[in-house]
């Protein structure tokens, strides 16, 4: 009883205030404004990038656009709903992936895209939200911490995604994607010595990873990340030329526009992968700290709203949705700066592109959604 | 009930989701301690390393190669040019995979072994982003080819530089040389800063030797490029200084009709101007196709030519160390007279042969095979020039003794190089008792002396000292070294006078006389080339023995290898009185010097007939 009393406050809140109007419109406010702050720092950053191409940024501006109408869309619809509407995305999404590897159009040796009347898509995307969703919708329905028969259904439904992925190949996505499942694992409260255990299992399976999954460019990748001084015009130069790129910004940067490295074409991909060493060089470290800054206060606000959560699925979801997150700026500022391989993984929100950009607000549309979902005295 | 499980679930839940997020928070704090430790150790510790970097990367000097002087013979018809060539070029840190390129365009155009192997020695030294060069001279159909394939080959470049074209290669590749790629004994030698952006030196010859005038100063230009090495500004430039061009003494007419009368033998024509010194004609045959050596000649060519017996690749003219044979009687005929030991009247009795007091061994005369006896039974000095009677100059070769004879040959250039601006000169060999001494450590002899005194024996001369020689009687002792190039840039340039040789007014006329009537004279030995002769010329007529006639044993050219038969030799400068020209001839082989004679009538003839024309 006394607890049901304690839960009384949060859950009268809304019934007694008037549903303020950001509520109705189910949005998180101070995540919206992280968002824009964010997204208006990217096209910044892209401006330069680009080569002053005021044409790219508009694009991206309407990239965004049709983000930020992705995200008040998903955020419409109720936790609920998608719960229940997750297998079915998960479904298409293996569907769409299996597809791909029979009809796929390739680029650059790999088959990543599905050609839909003119308009290319990549079924991968869809599996960052789907399998983190799907692993929500499973483990909500299952006492918690989920046994260990349900997690091997878990490890099943995250690895048939990823291994198509992988097959395309595409090792970054299909790392994320894997990731994004398991941080939901993680998150329903997964025990310590099974984590401990699963960690084990991967150190000695990296072996036989190594020597029979990975593609010869994978290896590269690492084996260049490793010591990318052996090649120094060769393999090594996206990491050489981005480091010098950072490295050259010192703290307060050499100014918008200013970035010689990245303005005289050294620096490969510098509008989308590589936009970080970017910033790093025209901003300096002051630029990347208020970067981080935005993402930490992002990655907070998603943490708050996880915790605040109505439901398991709305927490899992949450959690992965945000972990994932930072696994894309860990691993994005880690590549550039010569600490990971280069696995084409963009920076989030900053970095120019379509596909990625839709994806990602699709996930805060969801977590909008968790956040102003209403709440019910029990069920 | 089944609410209260729930909703107690949901508590428990709600705390270990919270209690999770704590754990991830601080996973994702740690992470982003590495990140920006990394990045504070790029941007902070070691911004300075990095700044340096880019600067570099950023902003580059490029060499930009002077245009090479160009040559031009005396009436300014161009000998040496500088033509556009279309290279194929790799840039190594651009290509992705080299042998597959290399295979690529191994399709597209003719890339042969040896410009594989000379791109693989020049990949192995090249600065970083240097173009490689792996072919030359791509005509237009494989630039074409290349061009519509360059999508698919990152790397590869065409560019187009001016390099060094002979419109007349064969026949000017003794007299100029030729350039060649640099190598690393090259390197060695040049301004390594001056070259950058060169590909092309001097290798021998005017071109060699001109070398620093002929290359002029490389200029440089900082630039800014991209990664892809495209040049975005130029920052500053400073232009290079163009070689300076060269205007030779060599005339294109007469060095044609040199190396026609030549033709299908070997042999060497030098023509000079007394007055100047300057080089009239240098021909070498049989000569090549200087233009093979330009980019490097290939293995098959180069084994060719250096294997072929006749050895076209050495230039006879300065390296060619022959016994000058009679064209020295001249000169031995001054040392006797300037001596004392002779007058013009003096007369030696000649049975057909020589023999040295107290010497049972017969010196033969070259007429007595022919007529069993001597030229006459008393020879004087004009006789003996004219007739080229043996015996008057062994008598008189015995009398100067060796020394004597070293002595005064030396005056006209003999036995050392004369110094002409050109490479490889030989300084071919005026024997001496202290020459044999230090050479063979043996004594002198002196039989060897009366050798000696016809020109054979241990002496030998190149061609080019035999015409200096001959200046030197044409102008009465005026000696001046011999000249190629006469104009560089604008500077003109004179040959450098010599010691002047002096002799009596009189032994001049009588030595000269004499060499008139070897021509003119009724017994002169080249009175063969004196009909329709419409000047007057003095001249020497020469023969070289190749190999050694033992005692008694006659020399017999029908049943004598060819390649062992005497070397012919004439030497003549016209007109007599005031003479513009200087010739020297040998042909190899050429049995005697009616081989010779002829091609020396040629050269004057050319000669004189110009100057006709051009007055």
């Amino acid at each position: 009883m006394a607890e049901y009393v304690r839960q009384m406050p949060d859950a009268v809140g809304p019934l007694t205030q008037p549903p303020a109007l950001a509520r109705q419109l189910h949005v998180d406010v101070p995540l919206l404004v992280l968002l824009a702050a964010l997204t208006a720092y990217g096209l910044v950053v892209l401006y330069s990038a680009s080569g002053q191409d005021v044409a790219a940024v508009m694009r991206q501006g309407r990239f965004f656009l049709v983000a930020y109408l992705v995200m008040f869309a998903a955020a419409q619809i109720s936790p609920v709903r998608w719960a229940r509407w997750s297998p079915w995305t998960y479904l298409a999404g293996v569907t769409l992936l299996l597809a791909v590897a029979y009809f796929g159009v390739g680029a650059k040796g790999a088959q990543r895209w599905l050609n839909l009347g003119g308009f290319r898509f990549q079924p991968s995307e869809v599996m960052k939200l789907a399998v983190p969703m799907t692993v929500a919708w499973y483990l909500s329905s299952r006492r918690l911490p989920p046994g260990p028969r349900y997690l091997v259904v878990c490890v099943a439904l995250i690895a048939l995604p990823s291994a198509l992925i992988l097959r395309q190949p595409d090792l970054g996505t299909s790392l994320l994607v894997a990731a994004a499942g398991l941080f939901g694992i993680f998150m329903a409260g997964i025990g310590w010595r099974f984590i401990g255990g699963t960690a084990l299992v991967a150190l000695l399976s990296a072996w036989p990873a190594w020597r029979f999954l990975l593609e010869d460019y994978q290896k590269q990748r690492i084996l260049t990340l490793l010591n990318p001084e052996s090649d120094k015009l060769g393999a090594g130069w996206n990491i050489i030329q981005s480091k010098t790129a950072i490295g050259s910004g010192g703290w307060a940067g050499k100014g918008w526009n200013q970035g010689t490295q990245s303005q005289l074409d050294f620096l490969p991909e510098s509008h989308t992968d590589f936009i970080i060493a970017v910033l790093a060089e025209e901003f300096g470290l002051r630029g990347v700290l208020a970067l981080m800054l935005l993402y930490v206060l992002i990655l907070l606000r998603c943490f708050w709203i996880g915790v605040r959560a109505q439901s398991s699925y709305g927490r899992i979801l949450c959690g992965s949705l945000t972990l994932t997150f930072f696994v894309y700026i860990f691993v994005n500022m880690g590549m550039v700066a010569g600490l990971l391989p280069v696995v084409g993984v963009p920076l989030p929100l900053v970095s120019a592109g379509g596909t990625s950009v839709v994806t990602l607000m699709a996930a805060f549309g969801l977590l909008m959604a968790v956040s102003t979902e209403k709440r019910v005295i029990g069920q | 009930m089944a609410s209260r499980i729930d909703l107690k679930d949901t508590q428990r839940e709600q705390q270990m989701f919270a209690s999770r997020s704590l754990v991830a928070l601080v996973l994702v704090s740690l992470a982003i301690g590495v990140l920006l430790s990394r990045y504070y150790t790029l941007q902070i510790s070691e911004f300075e390393t990095y700044q340096t970097a880019s600067e570099r990367n950023r902003v580059q000097l490029q060499p930009l190669p002077p245009k090479r002087g160009l040559i031009f013979d005396r009436n300014g018809i161009l000998l040496a040019d500088n033509r556009p060539s279309y290279t194929l070029s790799l840039i190594l840190e651009r290509v992705g995979d080299l042998d597959s390129t290399l295979e690529a365009l191994g399709q597209l155009v003719d890339i042969s072994e040896a410009d594989l192997e000379r791109f693989h020695t020049r990949r192995l030294q090249r600065r970083p982003y240097e173009l490689v060069p792996l072919r030359f001279r791509l005509d237009d159909e494989e630039q074409a080819r290349i061009a519509v394939n360059r999508h698919r080959l990152p790397g590869v470049t065409i560019d187009a530089q001016l390099q060094r074209y002979y419109p007349h290669g064969e026949l000017f590749a003794h007299a100029l040389g030729y350039v060649g790629r640099i190598n690393t004994r090259d390197m060695e030698r040049i301004d390594q800063a001056n070259y950058r952006g060169s590909f092309h030196i001097g290798k021998i010859g005017v071109e060699r030797r001109y070398e620093d005038e002929l290359h002029g100063r490389v200029g440089y230009q900082t630039v800014e490029t991209n990664a892809h090495g495209r040049v975005l500004r130029v920052l500053e430039r400073f232009d290079p200084v163009p070689g300076r061009d060269l205007i030779l003494h060599l005339d294109y007419r007469l060095q044609s009709v040199a190396h026609a009368a030549l033709e299908g033998r070997r042999g060497a024509v030098v023509a000079i101007d007394p007055l100047t010194g300057g080089v009239l004609a240098l021909v070498s045959t049989p000569s090549f196709d200087s233009n093979l050596f330009v980019n490097g000649i290939s293995r098959r060519d180069y084994a060719a030519l250096r294997d072929s017996p006749d050895v076209p690749l050495f230039n006879r003219t300065v390296q060619g160390q022959y016994p000058p044979g009679s064209t020295i009687k001249p000169v031995m005929a001054l040392a006797g007279l300037e001596g004392g030991l002779v007058d013009p009247d003096t007369t030696v009795a000649d049975p057909g042969w020589y023999r040295l007091p107290g010497d049972r061994r017969r010196y033969r005369d070259w007429i007595l095979r022919i007529r069993g006896t001597g030229h006459a039974p008393e020879v004087d000095l004009k006789m003996a020039i004219a007739e080229s009677c043996d015996v008057y100059f062994y008598d008189l070769a015995h009398r100067l003794g060796i020394d004597g004879i070293h002595d005064y040959l030396a005056h006209y250039g003999l036995g050392s190089r004369t110094g002409i601006d050109t490479t490889a000169e030989r300084p071919g060999i005026l024997p001496s008792r202290a020459w044999k001494r230090a050479a063979l450590s043996q004594p002198w002899f002196p039989g060897e002396t009366l050798s000696v005194g016809i020109g054979q024996g241990y002496m030998l001369t190149t061609p080019l000292q035999l015409a200096v020689m001959t200046s030197i009687l044409a102008t009465r002792g005026e000696h001046r070294e011999p000249r190629l190039v006469r104009t560089l840039g604008t500077e003109d340039l004179e040959a450098p006078l010599q010691d002047p040789v002096m002799v009596d007014g009189a032994h001049w006329d009588a030595v000269v006389e004499a060499m008139r009537e070897v021509v003119h004279g009724r017994r002169g030995t080249a009175k063969a080339i004196a009909r329709g002769l419409n000047y007057e010329m003095a001249g020497k007529t020469g023969t070289a023995q190749v190999i050694g006639i033992a005692q008694d044993e006659v020399y017999d050219e029908d049943v004598i290898d060819a390649r062992h038969r005497n070397h012919g030799l004439f030497v003549a400068f016209a007109p007599l009185q005031a003479p513009t020209i200087a010739v020297a001839v040998i042909v190899e082989n050429g049995g005697g010097s009616s081989a010779a004679y002829p091609i020396a009538r040629s050269v004057i003839d050319a000669w004189l007939q110009e100057e006709v024309a051009l007055n």
